[in-house]
């Protein structure tokens, strides 16, 4: 451990900027949840009504998770239900950062070479990332409290998001110990924290329905952080199997980075071939190469949540059998059909999105081949710009299109009664609005290639319109800033063709500007 | 004579800093040219422009008799380039990437490859992930050198090769300028590879050419170091134009003296009596040192 202290410091250095602001951040959107619900619903009986609509609504169980309590903290706490996957994202990407990105570009051995324990870096990475999210937690205390919401509630809500970085801290460090590049190690603990929220919606929405499979919410720590149930019961004891976790998590890392070498991973290398095979001989079976493995894992992930969503939508119809009351609300709006077609259109706009972000990171990976030195290896080869562009973007284009296709397919494995030609529409229809999306991405890759990373900001902006836009009844405006608002809201809606063709004509110019910028400038940038 | 690659008074800004400010490079066909500079000269900035990577701002520059920028698909062909630091995909094998890249440039000589890759004793079967600094270099090196093209660019390509391999890369290119009919530039700091391969060379420092021509040309322009012994005083020997750092011990004088003031000089020795004489011609290393003094000054 020799040396940790000062590696605390260099993280803090490196990320002065970034660290305080996911900590504070996510500390304090939820403040802004209690200033809409007392806006949106200033009397108790308004808020009990929407509590029992929304806690058997299936779409929003599955996007925050359980709800069982109608007064304005418990409201709050599930409103925020998506922000400890948040959290734990940043914790991850956090921790691999600072601990196998660093090896991988060879900074660790400069360090390692120094006074400086074998474990100081794992160590100084996790405590850390730890302390940002003991930060998060602290803030969104004082915040609920400044609110005037009750002290022990708020402190089982800050202790939700702070248990929740804590626990995937440990993920991403011993995901950090699994492979010898960040990319992999990136994947390995991203897909950990997608299992954990699969797993914690299967449990939650079959709580919703007859609950057989409820038991799946307590496989994932993000069901456990969430059992906490802040300002309702305030159960402390799933944060004590947060707490193992983590640190059996980080123990285990400890121990997974004691068993190897500097720079390599668990598995051995092993050897490949000497030459390379007849595929392997044009820029697109190069890009086929570098593109098929993400191909692949984001297919199994959605072929998962359609199988999962599939199943949820057979629930919603038995929820609306079962429950007079809401029957009598959905006949209203439109019968039982208008429900599931609800249901169906909300779950595409949720799988849109999650396909934009393989859109975005498939375009931004032209950057990591510049800078990795790849491109120019390529480029000074017979290949155009163009070409190499290309067959790249194909991937970035059409991988999502697969995806989708996949995961509609799923959906209509494990809900047979609906119609395979509309559930499959409600989810392809997404698809312009992906491909806008991408073509930021393209666009800010080709103009202003040192700030590619900006092209995460539309997905997340768009996360923020789903997350909040919607239900808080903000402005139209606001809401119109999302190309997914402007999708036919299929099945159920009309198909109408105009905004399909603006948002691909939005998407092919964003492009060609993108790739003739990339065509301009110099290689690298 | 044809040349391969003319650039004149080529100018590249990044922002505000001006990384080539007029540089002129001359490379004849046929020839292996040497191209030197200091770190942060500009050398691999004028490569990025021959290669169509960057754009340059001013100045005039042809490759293989075409424009580097706008028909830089068409002139790859022709070409192979071997980076300083060559990066591989971390998951293809180095044989994977020695024939995708051959393939791209249009296609590579199977038995060129594995008589290159039983010279520079490589393992293909290895990820890019898994080679060291040296490694990776040589698969730069056979990706070029198995393919059948014009013109080589190589910018500081040995870096990180052990001595051994250093003389293999040697060899192949001395065997490269037997054939007589591919160019190479060959960008490096280490004279004594220049001096061993190169016809003609072009010395760089900020951003600017300082001296072209061959070794000789250059040699004229320096200067000899002599030692002598002798049988008197060497009177008016040390105020003879062209001599300096002139220094006497007893009967042993050490002095530099200019090409053109050596029979002089000499003259003057001969009528003292020489009893020994030691004469050491100019080395690269000096001459480039005295490059960047004079440059400096």
């Amino acid at each position: 451990m020799t040396g940790a202290g000062r590696l605390v410091r260099l993280i803090l250095r490196r990320d002065r900027i970034i660290m305080p602001v996911w900590a504070v951040l996510l500390g304090l959107v939820p403040a802004g949840y209690v200033a809409s619900f007392e806006g949106l619903f200033p009397t108790d009986a308004e808020r009990i009504d929407y509590a029992r609509l929304s806690a058997t609504n299936t779409g929003f169980v599955t996007l925050y998770g359980p709800l069982h309590g109608s007064s304005l903290g418990e409201l709050v706490a599930w409103r925020a239900g998506f922000l400890p996957v948040l959290a734990g994202l940043c914790a991850l990407l956090t921790v691999i950062r600072h601990t196998r990105a660093d090896e991988e570009a060879g900074r660790t051995e400069l360090i390692g070479a120094a006074a400086v324990g074998r474990h100081a870096q794992l160590a100084a990475a996790v405590l850390t990332t730890c302390a940002a999210g003991l930060l998060m937690g602290v803030v969104l205390t004082a915040a609920m409290v400044g609110q005037g919401l009750p002290a022990a509630g708020s402190l089982a809500f800050g202790a939700e998001m702070t248990l929740s970085v804590f626990v995937f801290a440990g993920v991403g460090a011993v995901a950090a110990q699994l492979t010898s590049g960040a990319r992999g190690a990136r994947s390995i603990a991203l897909t950990v924290l997608a299992a954990a929220f699969v797993l914690r919606v299967g449990g939650d929405t079959s709580a919703v329905g007859d609950g057989s499979l409820r038991w799946m919410s307590w496989l994932s720590p993000i069901g456990w952080v969430q059992h906490l149930f802040p300002y309702g019961v305030n159960d402390w004891w799933p944060a004590l199997l947060a707490l193992a976790f983590t640190v059996v998590t980080v123990a285990v890392a400890g121990r997974l980075q004691s068993r190897r070498d500097l720079g390599v991973g668990q598995l051995p290398a092993r050897l490949g071939p000497a030459s390379a095979p007849a595929g392997l001989s044009s820029p697109f079976g190069l890009a086929w190469r570098l593109h098929r493995g993400m191909l692949v894992a984001w297919t199994i992930g959605f072929a998962l949540l359609g199988l999962i969503f599939g199943g949820v939508g057979a629930s919603v119809l038995d929820i609306a059998a079962g429950n007079q009351g809401l029957s009598d609300v959905f006949t209203r709006l439109g019968g039982s059909d208008a429900l599931v077609d609800s249901y169906f259109a909300g779950i595409a706009s949720i799988v849109g999105l999650i396909a934009a972000c393989y859109g975005v990171q498939t375009t931004l990976r032209m950057r990591d081949e510049e800078q990795t030195g790849h491109t120019e290896a390529v480029l000074t080869t017979s290949v155009s710009r163009y070409t190499w562009a290309g067959t790249n973007l194909f991937f970035a284009l059409l991988g999502p299109a697969v995806v989708l296709a996949v995961e509609g397919l799923a959906t209509s494995l494990t809900y047979p009664d609906g119609d395979l030609g509309e559930i499959l529409g409600g989810v392809l229809v997404q698809l312009p609005a992906v491909w806008v999306l991408a073509g930021v991405a393209v666009l800010a890759f080709g103009l202003v290639p040192r700030l590619s990373a900006v092209a995460w900001a539309p997905p997340a902006m768009c996360l923020l319109v789903l997350l909040v836009g919607q239900t808080l009844q903000l402005d139209q405006w606001f809401l119109d800033i999302s190309p997914f608002t402007h999708v036919p809201k299929l099945p159920g809606g009309d198909l109408s063709a105009l905004p399909l063709v603006s948002l691909t004509v939005v998407a092919a110019a964003l492009t060609a500007v993108g790739v003739t910028g990339l065509r301009r400038r110099n290689v690298p940038e | 004579m044809t040349e391969a690659i003319t650039a004149t008074g080529l100018v590249k800004r990044f922002g505000k800093v001006t990384a080539l400010d007029g540089l002129d490079l001359h490379v004849a066909t046929g020839e292996v040219h040497g191209f030197l500079g200091p770190n942060g000269a500009g050398k691999t900035t004028t490569i990025r422009i021959l290669l169509g990577l960057s754009r340059h701002n001013g100045g005039a520059v042809q490759l293989l008799g075409g424009n580097p920028w706008t028909e830089a698909t068409e002139l790859h062909k022709r070409l192979a380039y071997v980076p300083g630091d060559v990066t591989l995909w971390p998951a293809l094998t180095g044989g994977e990437v020695i024939d995708l890249l051959g393939r791209l440039r249009g296609g590579l000589d199977p038995r060129r490859k594995a008589e290159l890759l039983e010279r520079f004793q490589l393992d293909p079967r290895k990820k890019g992930r898994t080679y060291s600094k040296g490694n990776r270099q040589k698969v730069g090196l056979i990706a070029a050198l198995s393919s059948d093209v014009e013109l080589l660019i190589l910018d500081e390509p040995t870096s990180g090769l052990d001595p051994l391999m250093e003389e293999v890369f040697r060899e192949v290119i001395l065997e490269e300028k037997r054939r007589g009919d591919r160019t190479v530039l060959l960008s490096s700091h280490i004279l004594s590879e220049v001096e061993a391969l190169c016809d003609r060379l072009t010395i760089i420092r900020d951003g600017r050419t300082i001296e072209t021509g061959t070794l000789t040309d250059m040699r004229h322009l320096t200067r000899t170091t002599i030692q002598a012994e002798l049988a008197g005083p060497p009177d008016g020997l040390a105020t003879l134009a062209g001599v300096h750092d002139f220094q006497l011990d007893h009967d042993r004088v050490r002095f530099d003296v200019d090409t053109d003031a050596l029979e002089p000089a000499l003259q003057k020795l001969v009528k003292v009596g020489v009893r020994s004489l030691v004469s050491q011609p100019p080395s690269l290393e000096e001459l480039f040192l005295r490059q960047y003094q004079k440059d400096e000054r």
